[in-house]
């Protein structure tokens, strides 16, 4: 073992496993971080059974669970900086739509004996039980900004990862606006930049996997929505996706439902 | 690897953990329970924790199924697209022409190709080489995984031109696709396409001279066949046993049963009985549709048209990624763009069935819906979820075949064991942690 090479330990909660496959979808640089760092745990990769401590420490998924909420307790001990990945991990993720629901019922639509289920009513972010050094946003990541983060750490800056909004990104891009001219329910001026605007280059309107922007201007979009002639439903469950519990978005859908209810 | 004395040679009771089952996609254990040399328990413990897609799916739009459904599983997003659009558009009524079809074959075939190279080369091989994961073999012989990650990125690289991206694919929807992609874009594929099928051809090569460890059993293997192409998104679900029936009729034939220790369902046989889903079944049943080169590279491999022994699952696993390669520049040449990028789906009080081929084996959707649109009910029936019976099974003949083995190479040796399977536990839970107690 290199004593001189910083540890990497990269860990899962409640998620797909699509984040941490990014770091093995770095198929042109995953060789040259194995070079840089030790890769010491990382359970969908290897066998290794490194007790720790880590230098840096990357975390997937929300946490669901009471072990869950322990376990996190016992890797932030274990890691010096530690960088959360993805919409479970920033934001609780699509399973944060059950914060809006009531647990038992969900639980027994899926398990015959709910019972031998032993689960969280909430699904929450990382942040809300230990201290984050970084959180990056996305369902799923970019693979740019994990390599952009993981050479930041190692050279000791600050990673250059922008936070304006895929609407800005989108213009830069030079893509038609699929809000203007198509008349889509476009998400992008109130979501998070960092997908490189894909959706309107697919002439698609933007759909939120990366979660609210700083300071996003929510109502002034869902108002827009329903001048386009979205319906109130359809305004309320565009919120409600893979960030559904990021206060910006989980705030409004609550508020228009509310607002638009008594209204009508 | 040499084999370590069993420290006492008589033992009553041998306990074997493994706490936390590396090198699979999610969360699961292992609990073995030996008593006077005989298996007394097997348990493949799943504690992914749940997050009840079919609960949140209900109330949803049904054209919202594909991008929720395909957060079930990074590894095999196009798989949950693919099935949820099929279903969708069963409910509908809606059959897409050619064109389209063809191009949802090429994006399959990009999914399997990454999906089969990352549990080829960085998950299973490092078992047969005695490495912990794909780093340690990579330090002695690095030009192998450099094959392996450039393979890999090629099946990426047709998910990022068809689908905006290789993880959630944005450009899937229900009737087609959002943009369909120009035959210019398509033909600068091919290069690469033709580089990955050599590529494919020496890992068929790689895997075959591997040693297998001993384990024959007559599985009823399960998948689709359609008669006229090896399958992935159409055809009658089929068995070795003959079974032969549509997607809608899956709920008869099969059942799903909760068990105290798993988070994930285990779906049986309706009478009883495991069966086995994956490249191994399509193998067995289709092994007559491959494309030739394909073909080729299996008979130069000695895979005899069924193969029983699942660590040999890898080479089939290496077929497969050649037959992928090879239809995949089979589709790019004759690709004609589709006349429009998709067709609008009208929805009904309906129910859709779909079943399509995840790279780990068939992937069933069933929603019912009602007009204007929302999702009633939904149910998913991943491939990890059908072949957890057949991993204890096959593990409780690994721990009786092998009582000589020291705990920590048996250990190894059924985690291996439940590798042939390519499980994918975040798909399986609505998984491991290997604990062998010999008493």
């Amino acid at each position: 073992m290199d004593t001189t090479k910083k540890k990497l330990g990269v860990w899962k909660f409640a998620s797909c496993d699509g984040c941490q496959l990014t770091l093995l979808s770095c198929e042109d640089e995953f060789l040259t971080i194995a070079e840089q760092l030790e890769i010491a745990y990382f359970k969908e990769a290897t066998r290794r059974d490194d007790p720790g401590p880590f230098d840096l420490g990357l975390v997937e998924g929300s946490i669901t669970t009471p072990q869950d909420a322990e376990r996190i307790q016992a890797i932030r001990a274990q890691c010096k900086h530690l960088v959360v990945i993805g919409a479970c991990a920033t934001s609780g993720g699509i399973q944060a739509l059950r914060n809006l629901r009531d647990i038992d019922q969900l639980v027994s639509i899926v398990y015959a004996q709910p019972h031998y289920i032993d689960t969280l009513a909430t699904s929450t972010p990382i942040s809300e039980h230990v201290h984050v050094d970084f959180e990056l946003r996305g369902c799923p990541i970019n693979k740019n900004q994990l390599v952009e983060v993981i050479s930041a750490y190692l050279n000791g800056r600050k990673p250059r990862i922008g936070t304006g909004s895929v609407c800005a990104e989108c213009k830069r891009r030079g893509h038609v606006c699929v809000m203007v001219a198509g008349n889509e329910p476009c998400l992008g001026p109130i979501t998070h930049e960092g997908c490189g605007a894909l959706c309107p280059g697919y002439h698609r309107a933007c759909y939120g996997c990366y979660g609210p922007t700083d300071q996003p201007n929510m109502r002034s979009l869902t108002t827009a929505l329903s001048d386009q002639g979205c319906t109130r439903d359809d305004i309320i469950l565009s919120l409600r996706t893979f960030n559904a519990a990021a206060p910006a978005f989980r705030d409004e859908s609550l508020h228009y439902e509310q607002d638009t209810r008594s209204k009508s | 690897m040499s084999k370590t004395p069993d420290p006492n040679p008589e033992p009553r009771t041998r306990t074997i953990k493994v706490d936390y089952l590396a090198r699979v996609e999610g969360e699961g254990a292992l609990d073995v329970r030996i008593e006077a040399g005989e298996v007394a328990e097997v348990k493949l413990r799943i504690f992914e924790p749940p997050r009840y897609f079919e609960g949140l799916l209900r109330g949803r739009k049904f054209t919202e199924a594909p991008d929720i459904t395909a957060r079930i599983c990074g590894i095999c997003p196009v798989a949950y697209q693919m099935s949820a659009c099929h279903a969708m558009e069963a409910a509908c009524g809606l059959v897409l022409d050619e064109p389209l079809r063809n191009l949802r074959r090429l994006l399959y075939c990009g999914e399997w190709i990454a999906s089969h190279t990352l549990h080829i080369y960085m998950l299973h091989a490092p078992d047969f080489l005695g490495a912990a994961g794909a780093v340690e073999i990579a330090r002695e012989h690095p030009d192998l995984i450099k094959r392996g990650l450039r393979l890999k990125k090629i099946g990426n690289d047709i998910l990022s031109l068809l689908g905006g991206r290789e993880i959630n694919p944005i450009n899937v929807r229900v009737g087609g696709f959002y943009k369909t992609p120009t035959r210019d874009e398509l033909n600068a594929m091919l290069d690469d396409l033709r580089w990955a099928l050599d590529a494919a051809i020496g890992t068929v090569q790689w895997v075959a001279a591997f040693d297998f460890p001993e384990l024959e059993y007559d599985y009823e293997f399960v998948c689709l066949r359609d008669g006229e192409q090896y399958p992935m998104n159409e055809g009658r679900l089929v068995s070795n046993r003959g079974l032969d029936i549509s997607a809608h009729e899956f709920d008869e034939h099969f059942k799903e049963l909760q068990v105290p220790h798993s988070t994930a369902l285990h779906a049986q046989r309706v009478g009883g009985g495991s069966y086995f889903v994956g490249p191994m079944a399509r193998f067995a049943l289709n092994a007559d549709l491959l494309t030739p080169v394909a073909k080729a590279a299996a008979q130069s491999a000695g895979l005899t048209e069924t193969c029983r022994n699942p660590y040999k699952s890898i080479i089939i696993r290496a077929v497969e990624v050649v037959f992928a390669c090879e239809e995949a520049i089979r589709l790019v040449e004759t690709y004609a763009p589709p006349p429009a990028p998709f067709i609008e789906p009208q929805p009904a009080d309906a129910t859709g069935y779909a079943i399509t081929e995840a790279p780990r084996g068939i992937l069933y959707h069933r929603y019912r819906i009602e007009h204007p649109g929302q999702i009633l009910d939904a149910k998913i029936v991943p491939p990890t979820s059908q072949n957890q019976m057949t991993i204890e099974d096959d593990l409780r003949r690994v721990l009786m075949n092998n009582a000589d083995l020291s705990d920590d190479q048996l250990g190894w040796r059924c985690e291996q064991t439940i590798r042939n399977y390519d499980p994918c536990i975040s798909c399986a839970t609505h998984f491991l942690k290997i604990n062998v107690e010999r008493r």
